[in-house]
């Protein structure tokens, strides 16, 4: 197994291994309170309207907003970081398809191992911070993954080599 | 060494009957894995027709009815109201993550069947540790479902019921099979093996076997630009409009202006509607292009005529892409584009069968030779 191969593929299982744990952890330590932060702030923000209190009703919207913002990206960080180690893996397996020299394939697999760890880790990052860099990160995580899909795509529709034919 | 055309047909059925052998690892993964899928679509596509677009109605509905409990400052209705959006929400949060789970579960099952030569265990052991993920595989989605119907019924907790209880024990067992299955992985790698490994499925170019990987990779990278395209324009303005929406809403009860709360609820329906179909319509592209590429490896165990697997290849691909493209579409061509959405859905699950069952063949086909060779 060649170094681009084994990157993808050894990168891939990691990156499932992670993303399963953050879920786990995600799941029993987060989750229903980020629900209940959702439901309770929505309800409460009702209440003050109908005691005409304008002011607690903002208030339980900004809270409403936080947790739901939290809530989202928590959601969209483990579901992305599993399909993208999926897509590290599968991509592993037929890299021998990617009709480029060595060199490029391992630039290829870790621009495509790189964006799949930053860009998940970006949006994470969101929560704590809503500044530039968490959202640069991520932007740059995508970006890598899109430019490795498409080096990949071009390397597989590549024209056929007397080898493949065999 | 060179064989000749018949010695290395041998070879390649030798090879294919040792890694393919009746309750072998991975056949029980490569069909379960499929039927995990088949499955779990056919439950998305009920769940399309007959529970999405009602449940939405009722949570549309309930929501209505807290606004205008607030206009009339009925606390307790308010309070009420929102208990039933999240009980309807359940409902359908019930649903969609038992379509989820049964098809990510094929998917892993898909992938773990293609990893099989490289497990470092015993056929028995990997026999095992196959039936162990897919008993999980089945009873997670199946405890999902039943979450929302059975309830804390008979339940020794006071805040997680037995359905929710036995869905987590499958995901326990999907845990420990795959644990155990990583584990063969690296013992392989480990133990610096110097024959290189042999795997004819890995070998394949056939027409179909190629137009589903590169289809595929294309359908993931699709997929991509338009998450990054939805973003980049959409996800930020949908979650300012969000809040603004349902502050309007609160505004409204307070100042007790029901037209305004009304126009409200109906924005914050066409917002919900615009952001589930961007999001479907992501989510959609990029697994339908996953499926294409493991699908791809799968091609030399389809036993049908080569023009019939290209058939099934393309299908799949054209269903892959019509089913979001629609999607995406249906906020402006509705029920049109709706059935032609579900309809693409359709093309997906008959091309799989289509391959499922030419999968069939080929297990009856290799059994058969075994037996006369026995």
């Amino acid at each position: 197994m060649n170094g681009a191969r084994r990157l993808l593929i050894f990168g891939g299982i990691a990156l499932a291994v992670w993303g399963m744990g953050y879920g786990l952890w995600y799941a029993v330590f987060a989750e229903h309170q980020a629900l209940n932060g959702i439901g309770s702030s929505l309800a409460a923000a009702f209440d003050a309207s109908a005691s005409r209190n304008a002011g607690a009703a903002e208030a339980a919207f900004d809270k409403y907003k936080q947790a739901k913002y939290v809530f989202d990206r928590q959601v969209d960080v483990h579901g992305h970081w599993i399909g993208l180690a999926m897509l590290l893996v599968v991509v592993g397996i037929a890299f021998d398809r990617v009709r480029f020299a060595e060199r490029y394939k391992r630039m290829l697999a870790s621009a495509l191992v790189a964006g799949a760890v930053l860009f998940p880790l970006g949006v994470l990052l969101q929560t704590f911070d809503q500044g530039s860099i968490p959202r640069a990160i991520a932007i740059l995580g995508s970006a890598l993954v899109i430019v490795a899909l498409i080096g990949i795509t071009l390397g597989l529709v590549g024209r056929q080599t007397s080898v493949d034919q065999r | 060494m060179v064989f000749s055309q018949s010695s290395t047909g041998e070879k390649i059925n030798a090879m294919h009957e040792s890694s393919f052998a009746p309750l072998s690892a991975r056949r029980l993964l490569v069909l379960g894995g499929i039927g995990l899928i088949l499955v779990g679509m056919l439950v998305g596509d009920i769940f399309a027709v007959f529970v999405l677009h009602q449940n939405a109605a009722r949570v549309g509905a309930s929501l209505a009815s807290a606004a205008h409990a607030a206009l009339a400052g009925n606390h307790s209705l308010v309070q009420a109201s929102f208990q039933d959006v999240g009980a309807f929400l359940e409902n359908r949060g019930t649903k969609v993550d038992t379509h989820v789970h049964m098809i990510d579960f094929g998917y892993l099952a898909l992938l773990l069947a293609i990893l099989q030569p490289w497990i470092a265990f015993t056929e028995g052991m990997k026999r095992r540790l196959a039936w162990l993920f897919l008993a999980g595989a089945i009873l997670l989605p199946v405890g999902v479902f039943l979450i929302h119907y059975v309830g804390l019924v008979y339940s020794p907790l006071q805040t997680i019921g037995w359905a929710s209880i036995f869905a987590d024990f499958g995901g326990l067992l999907v845990v420990i099979a795959t644990f155990g299955l990583l584990l063969g992985l690296g013992k392989h790698f480990r133990s610096r093996v110097s024959e290189p490994m042999q795997d004819t499925l890995l070998q394949d170019r056939s027409a179909a076997g190629r137009a589903l990987f590169v289809g595929g990779v294309v359908m993931v990278l699709a997929g991509f630009l338009h998450g990054a395209y939805y973003a980049g324009v959409d996800l930020y303005r949908h979650e300012a409009l969000d809040v603004s929406i349902l502050t309007d809403m609160a505004k409204a009860a307070a100042a007790s202006d029901a037209g305004m709360a009304d126009r409200s609820l109906e924005a914050y329906g066409q917002l919900q509607g615009d952001k589930a179909v961007k999001i479907a319509a992501h989510a959609h592209i990029i697994e339908f292009g996953l499926l294409a590429m493991l699908l791809a490896f799968f091609q030399p165990y389809v036993s049908l005529r080569e023009t019939w697997k290209s058939r099934w290849a393309y299908v799949l691909i054209f269903g892959s892409v019509l089913l979001p493209v629609c999607v995406l579409m249906e906020l402006h061509f509705g029920l049109v584009a709706g059935g032609l959405a579900d309809f693409g859905g359709l093309l997906v699950v008959v091309a799989l069968l289509g391959m499922w069952i030419g999968i069939l063949r080929y297990t009856g086909q290799l059994d058969a030779h075994l037996g006369d060779a026995r």
